[in-house]
């Protein structure tokens, strides 16, 4: 129920078992390989990086090359594929790899080669397209583009900018020299963009024309075709067409791949376990017959792997203690219950050194106050049922993500239970239901009160919740200071801190401050208003005194323990965070009666029911999500800050084991 | 004059503004939001989780308004369009903190959310701190709004 202890090992081996061990540690994966520095000049590490880029490279293709084959196939997945985890792999094929691996890499580059051809078959078939539209406008023209020159006559074809009229252009030929009887003008095609003409002149006037025409920006065509353009067009488009069906044929050839998707993901997953093996192998020492691998095993684990070993090869294999002063990696281990947490816990920092693993006391504290903060029956069993069936319907299931549905599947276990105490099924569903088709309310009873109806009650109860959770933090502060048998340090900054709240707390519930809160007025005994009035006294007094007991200055010891002692509003500020379990209990409840309400003005009908039912189904939906998103922040804002910030500050590394980390397919231990 | 129109006043200050407030931070988180999915889709969900965050201020605005509704009359029927003005200016009081607090936190935290987002798109292992920061800020929406359901509800 904590963090594992840890240990070093080091194995000692013959240099012809190399491959053989490595793949035995990676497969076994309960060894973080370490860099340890050398202790003799026989001693070298091997330069492994070329192999493990390569590795790399090649795992990259065939990842490219699913990449390609998700585009043109795609797999088919269902709305819950991300749940279901990587599939077990064929070990018999897994097994082969080693020899199949170039194969199936060669239909990765086919694969990619093909997806070239398209994508260049593609670009080719935009390209003519898009000549044959640049030579639209000259469809009507029924001579060759590049017709120039014909006996004495010369043609010119181009282009002048904007819609022009014969007249215009005519207009600006007139005074270039040649008489305007002998040429032809002849419009070809007039848009608001340009206009096509023709000119037929006699050789001798063309030079003279031309000149006159760029005048107003005319341009010869961009490309001389040799062929009327009509026909042209046609024969690009035909061009164009072949490029797309060759396009449309190499896709299929490229579908017709979709068979060595397993083999990809296999060989992917296999040069990825190959550069991991290289990149643990540039890690160890090694001379000139044997190597050293040394690293951080679980303490569990150390005699098993030890006898493993020694059974298979020819090794010196030594555990020792982690030194002083040295950080081992951490892994955590719980119970089934605890273990959910697992998360929460890493995602605010795993424990550092000495630290004890709050988990599953957390654990604990999370699932009652996510209960608490979500309160409703029907909610908290449609989470529970989710869950559940999800966990029991994908065995193969990543680990992380099935440890986060078991915690949900607790928390709604929780949210039933607050629920059925607070009488909120799907806010007052039954109630409405009730009322407007059976003219008769009936309300589900609540176990114990109906929030809404008292708030200030669930108010008072949020608080001292808050208050058991935060003595609870401050308690395991106290345990871990007399683990290490500071006495002093728990006397001083647990045990004075117990005196003064517990003390401080007595006072305030008889006071008139508490009385309406609580409704009724608590008397206590004279002797009990005393001695709390006594313990605060000495309380205070022991923390400004003994608090910065390290300081030799005699004022400014007293003065940093008065700041100390401010400390105590930190504490009020912490008991009052916890009313956002009241806030979130009431959001929930009052949202859900929002929609049941808005559904049921529609009347009791055929129509009324059917819009009922939707805005029922919607409406809880959403209300579902929003507060289930809001449970869980502030779920774990209370233990990261109320909880933890008492006694635990993270900041732990964790164990990364040498394993076999694969994308696609999961490995089963031999 | 009829103290509703003040009752009712204060129920669209803490429905209206709180509602305002957090369509402003839900905004404003949504344009990182959508910056990081531009770059990673796979961060969909985690963004999302925290562009919802300041969404919950408009929640608790309506939870007031709803709670001063009830209390009226003005659903279900027995409502006293006679109520005194001083009655219907005590549940306007009512209302206010949750309206005010609502409508500006819900912007701080829409910035916190954007510049969490920030985090998830470097680090998206560091999700669990990326969160606790805007959630930080609905501390003093919470705050406000315990005082303006304990005040509505002690009417």
């Amino acid at each position: 129920m904590a963090v594992l202890q840890m240990q070093k090992i080091g194995i000692c081996a013959l240099k012809r078992d190399r491959p053989a061990i490595l793949e035995f540690l990676q497969a076994a994966g309960v060894v973080e390989v370490t860099q340890e520095e050398a202790e003799s000049g026989a001693f070298a590490r091997a330069d492994m990086l070329e192999e493990r880029q390569l590795a790399e490279a090649r795992a990259a293709q065939a990842d490219r090359a699913l990449e390609v084959l998700d585009e043109y196939a795609p797999e088919e997945t269902s709305l819950f594929s991300g749940l279901a985890g990587r599939p077990p792999a064929d070990m018999e094929k897994f097994g082969r790899m080693e020899e199949n691996a170039g194969k199936i890499l060669e239909d990765a580059d086919q694969i990619l080669a093909l997806q070239k051809e398209i994508a260049e078959k593609r670009t080719a078939a935009a390209r003519l397209e898009t000549e044959a539209e640049s030579l639209t406008p000259w469809l009507s023209l029924d001579i060759p583009l590049a017709c120039r020159e014909q006996g004495r006559i010369t043609i010119l074809l181009g282009t002048v900018p904007g819609e022009q009229s014969s007249e215009g252009i005519a207009a600006a030929l007139a005074g270039c020299g040649p008489d305007p009887e002998r040429v032809v003008l002849e419009i070809v095609h007039a848009d608001a963009d340009q206009t096509c003409i023709g000119l037929v002149c006699l050789r001798e006037d063309a030079l003279a024309l031309e000149e006159a025409l760029r005048g107003i920006g005319f341009a010869r065509p961009a490309k001389s075709i040799d062929e009327v353009p009509a026909a042209y067009v046609r024969g690009l488009k035909e061009a164009g067409k072949k490029r797309e069906e060759e396009a449309a044929a190499a896709e299929n050839r490229l579908r017709a791949h979709v068979n060595s998707r397993e083999n990809l993901k296999l060989a992917s997953d296999y040069y990825r376990l190959c550069a991991q093996k290289d990149e643990a192998l540039s890690q160890l020492w090694q001379s000139e017959k044997t190597f050293l691998v040394t690293g951080y095993i679980p303490a569990r684990e150390s005699a098993r792997l030890g006898e493993r070993l020694s059974a298979r090869f020819d090794v010196f294999y030594e555990v020792s203690e982690i030194p002083e002063g040295e950080e081992a990696p951490v892994l955590l281990s719980n119970g089934h219950f605890a273990s959910a947490a697992e998360g929460i816990t890493a995602s605010y920092g795993l424990p550092a050194g000495g630290e004890i693993d709050p988990t599953a006391i957390m654990s604990v504290c999370y699932v009652f106050f996510f209960g608490m903060m979500l309160s409703d029956a029907a909610y908290g069993l449609i989470i529970f049922l989710a869950c559940f069936l999800a966990i029991r319907k994908f065995p193969d299931m990543e680990e992380n993500l099935r440890k986060s549905l078991r915690l949900f599947m607790y928390c709604g276990v929780s949210t039933l239970v607050w629920g059925v105490l607070f009488g909120g099924w799907f806010g007052d569903v039954v109630d409405i239901v009730s009322q407007t088709w059976f003219g008769k309310r009936v309300t589900v009873p609540a176990l114990w009160f109906i929030p809404l109806n008292d708030p200030m009650r669930l108010l008072i109860v949020s608080l001292f919740l808050g208050a058991v959770h935060l003595f609870l933090g401050l308690g395991i502060k106290g345990y871990l200071l007399l683990r290490d048998r500071k006495y002093m340090d728990f006397f001083c900054s647990v045990a004075l801190w117990y005196l003064l709240l517990f003390s401080l707390i007595l006072m305030l519930i008889p006071s008139s401050l508490f009385a309406p809160m609580l409704g009724v007025q608590v008397v206590f005994p004279a002797f009990v208003n005393a001695a709390a009035r006594w313990g605060a006294v000495l309380g205070a007094a022991g923390i400004v005194i003994f608090s910065a007991r390290d300081k030799k200055n005699p004022i400014l010891r007293l003065a940093l323990g008065a700041y100390d002692l401010y400390g105590v509003s930190s504490w009020l500020s912490d008991a009052l965070s916890y009313s956002r379990l009241l806030a979130l209990g009431l959001a929930t409840g009052v949202i859900a009666s929002v929609i049941n309400q808005m559904g049921s003005m529609a009347g009791t009908g055929i129509l009324g029911t059917l819009i009922f039912i939707v805005v029922f189904c919607f409406g809880h939906l959403f209300n579902l999500a929003i507060n289930l998103l809001g449970a869980y922040v502030h779920t774990c804002r209370l233990q990261y800050v109320e909880f933890f910030g008492k006694f635990y500050e993270g900041g732990g590394r964790a164990f990364e084991p040498f394993k076999r980390s694969t994308k696609y397919v999961k490995i089963k231990e031999e | 004059m009829s103290g509703v129109v003040f009752a009712l006043l204060g129920v669209a200050i803490a429905a209206g503004l709180a509602g305002t407030g957090s369509a402003m931070g839900v905004g404003i988180a949504g344009q990182a939001a959508a910056g990081v999915v531009t770059e990673d889709p796979n961060k969909f969900a985690k963004v999302l989780l925290l562009q919802l965050l300041p969404g919950t201020q408009g929640i608790y605005g309506l939870l007031v308004g709803f709670i001063a509704l009830s209390k009226i009359g003005l659903l279900g029927g027995g409502i006293n369009w006679d109520m005194p003005v001083a009655e219907g200016l005590l549940y306007l009081m009512g209302c206010l903190p949750i309206g005010i607090v609502g409508l500006l936190s819900a912007i701080a935290q829409g910035k916190t959310s954007a510049a969490s987002i920030g985090i998830v798109a470097r680090k998206p292992e560091q999700f669990g701190k990326a969160m606790l920061f805007p959630a930080m800020v609905e501390t003093y929406a919470i705050l406000a709004l315990l005082v303006s359901i304990l005040a509505i509800n002690a009417l």
